[in-house]
């Protein structure tokens, strides 16, 4: 940071893009923002990057950001390390927000961290909570740690801005209201800031995630008691009449019968659906910590007392190779497919 | 190539225990093992050793029982350890640890790559690893699954992303941080855990890396706790038992209207 930290005043938000498309978190996030803007009488603003993404701007302003900086470089077609995180940190010093939210996703926790260290400013990753102290007007960030068995609350007090990455689906989107007016504010960077050592050869898009878990709304996951890979056809079908995510315990992505991509826990992704279904899951400590912001858990598995049976909403016990087919029957039947 | 990997001393996750009533984390007994993801790093870099030659270095800033964490490297097949330990690193925070490891690194002055775990099994902030790239000034590849090529000035890597992977060429030295899919971490043979039980770990100070005493610690961390709590204990629902088509329809009913809406 540069100068007296009562210099740095607006809340801004990272707006993710992938391929034009500005992630939900990014509504997540102003939705949040807001929030944090008003108790501190400041602008809430967006900072979107990337290449021909001018017209996104009104998807910003119809969430409510009041300011929009944008740097619309061919250099930024897709997300780099390096030249995202230079130009990020030369608008902070150019314009200085008192705080900076990122969307707690691939490119939004590798980017905060390196530009939290040139920035010589606090960061605190995966916050579940964010909210301004009335005392001394810090913002107070809350995360879960040890695989989500802890809570902290944190603050940056004498640093700025004061940085998070927030989990994604915790917070409310912002409601759309394409009446809203606000300022856009195209930004230049010197050539040099653009410069990175990197460069992305190809994407290779997962063949077998047609929904990505991390998104997805429903999922259906399975665990040892799927017994191999062709265990998982019949989970396969359930998400198909779902049109759910399939997500694996370690120990069944550990056994090769699924790629290492659905990894549910503490090792792998963290979900927040509104739906999870545990399948032959035991529900080990270093699983739940992945799935433990889902809104409903449903647990099926043939032992009374597995551990997963303790903090579901709903759990059936049997054999699940007899009760998926039929749960799948009967959502086929309700959902008329 | 002089690979550097950085360790850290965590809990064991298996063996933390909580108190059933109040949720509280029980620390008695509570054993310490070497970061989990960080076997990835070591690995790894062995792997590459195996290929390239050269020699593998770990580094850890921590406490005096931290050496503990480097010996698990050394018994894999790490070359040397490194301890940075001072007290006057006391409760420093992710920025000073990637600053303090960095200083580290350049000291060394002929490390040709770095790499991390993805993240500590215990803070989780997966903030190290870019924050050594940063400090270093060089280029930084999270989250990676595969090097693909490795030579003596570049390396083409595929980072995990939320809808796949992507095939990142950067130039050396550069950051890595590892996740698990990358590789199957060796067990130690019976001859390196005999090297690391006789290995001696180096050790240096804030002043012999030439830290600023302003900027580690609990003094110099930019971030502070204010406060750890149990999370709200998620409760038990209801459980069905019964003939299968009995509890499918028990359990659909009480689902209807939440799947009517989240289905697509
Ligand atoms: C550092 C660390 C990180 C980890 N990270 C993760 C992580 O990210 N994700 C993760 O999942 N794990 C992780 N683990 C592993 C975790 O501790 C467990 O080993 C793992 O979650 C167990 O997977 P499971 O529940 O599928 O298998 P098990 O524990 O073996 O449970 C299988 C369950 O299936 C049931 N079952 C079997 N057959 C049937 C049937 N026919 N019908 C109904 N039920 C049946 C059994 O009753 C049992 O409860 C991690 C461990 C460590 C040490």
């Amino acid at each position: 940071m540069s100068g007296s930290i009562d210099l740095y005043k607006d809340v801004w938000v990272f707006a993710e893009q992938n391929n034009g498309k500005i992630l939900s978190v990014t509504f997540e996030l102003l939705g949040e923002g807001r929030k944090l803007a008003d108790s501190l009488g400041v602008n809430l603003c967006a900072v979107l990057l990337g290449s021909g993404i001018q017209d996104k701007a009104q998807d910003l302003a119809a969430r409510g950001a009041q300011k929009i900086y944008i740097v619309d470089k061919p250099e930024l077609a897709v997300f780099n390390d390096e030249s995202y995180t230079a130009v990020l940190v030369d608008l902070v010093n150019k314009h200085k927000p008192g705080i900076l939210l990122c969307g707690a996703t691939t490119v939004g926790r590798s980017m905060s961290a390196r530009a939290a260290a040139l920035l010589n400013t606090g960061l605190i990753a995966d916050c579940v909570g964010l909210v301004i102290d009335p005392a001394t007007k810090n913002l107070l960030q809350t995360r879960p740690t040890l695989a989500g068995s802890l809570m902290s609350t944190s603050v940056t007090p004498g640093h700025r801005p004061q940085m998070a990455t927030v989990r994604r689906k915790v917070m409310k989107e912002a409601l759309l209201d394409t009446g809203r007016n606000s300022e856009i504010l195209l930004q230049e960077v010197a050539a040099e800031v653009l410069k990175s050592r990197t460069k992305r050869l190809k994407l290779e898009v997962e063949a077998e995630t047609t929904v990505n878990i991390v998104d997805a709304d429903i999922i259906v996951s399975g665990g040892r008691g799927m017994q191999n890979a062709e265990g998982f056809a019949i989970l396969r079908d359930l998400a198909g009449v779902l049109g759910a995510g399939v997500g694996a315990s370690r120990a069944a992505v550990d056994s090769s019968w699924i790629a290492y991509s659905h990894q549910v826990g503490q090792t792998g992704k963290t979900v927040c659906p509104k739906i999870y279904f545990a399948c032959g899951i035991s529900g080990q400590i270093q699983h739940l910590a992945g799935i433990s912001a889902s809104d409903i858990i449903i647990a099926i598995n043939k032992d009374p007392d597995a551990p997963i049976f303790k903090i579901a909403t709903y759990g059936v016990v049997g054999d699940l190779f007899k009760l998926i087919p039929i749960l799948t029957q009967e959502f086929r039947k309700l959902l008329k497919k | 190539m002089h690979i550097v990997v950085c360790v850290k001393q965590v809990p064991d996750s298996q063996s933390v225990k909580f108190d059933q009533n109040t949720n509280v984390m029980l620390r008695e007994g509570v054993a310490s093992i070497l970061n989990p993801f960080d076997a990835y790093a070591v690995e790894e870099a062995l792997r590459l050793k195996e290929k390239l030659g050269g020699s593998i270095t770990a580094i850890s800033m921590g406490p005096a029982q931290a050496e503990s964490a480097l010996r698990e490297a050394i018994a894999m097949g790490v070359d040397k350890g490194i301890l940075v330990n001072d007290p006057a690193l006391a409760g420093s925070d992710a920025w000073v640890t990637g600053y303090v490891l960095a200083l580290a690194i350049r000291k060394l002055g002929d490390a040709g790559l770095v790499i991390c775990g993805k993240q500590g099994a215990d803070g989780e902030t997966a903030q190290v690893g870019p924050g050594i790239a940063a400090h270093l000034n060089v280029p930084q590849i999270t989250y990676v699954r595969k090097i693909d090529e490795i030579d003596d000035k570049h390396l083409v890597a595929q980072r995990l992303l939320e809808e796949g992977h992507e095939f990142i060429d950067s130039s050396l030295p550069c950051v890595l941080t590892v996740v698990k899919e990358i590789n199957e971490p060796r067990i130690a043979s019976l001859k390196g855990k005999m090297a690391a039980k006789k290995a001696q770990i180096v050790k240096w100070t804030v002043l012999d890396i030439g830290a600023d005493p302003a900027k580690v610690g609990l003094g110099g961390s930019t971030t502070k706790v204010l406060k750890i709590f149990a999370p709200p204990a998620r409760q038990g629902g209801q459980i069905f038992t019964g003939e299968p088509e009995q509890v499918i329809g028990r359990l659909v009913e009480q689902l209807k209207d939440v799947v009517t809406a989240a289905a697509k």
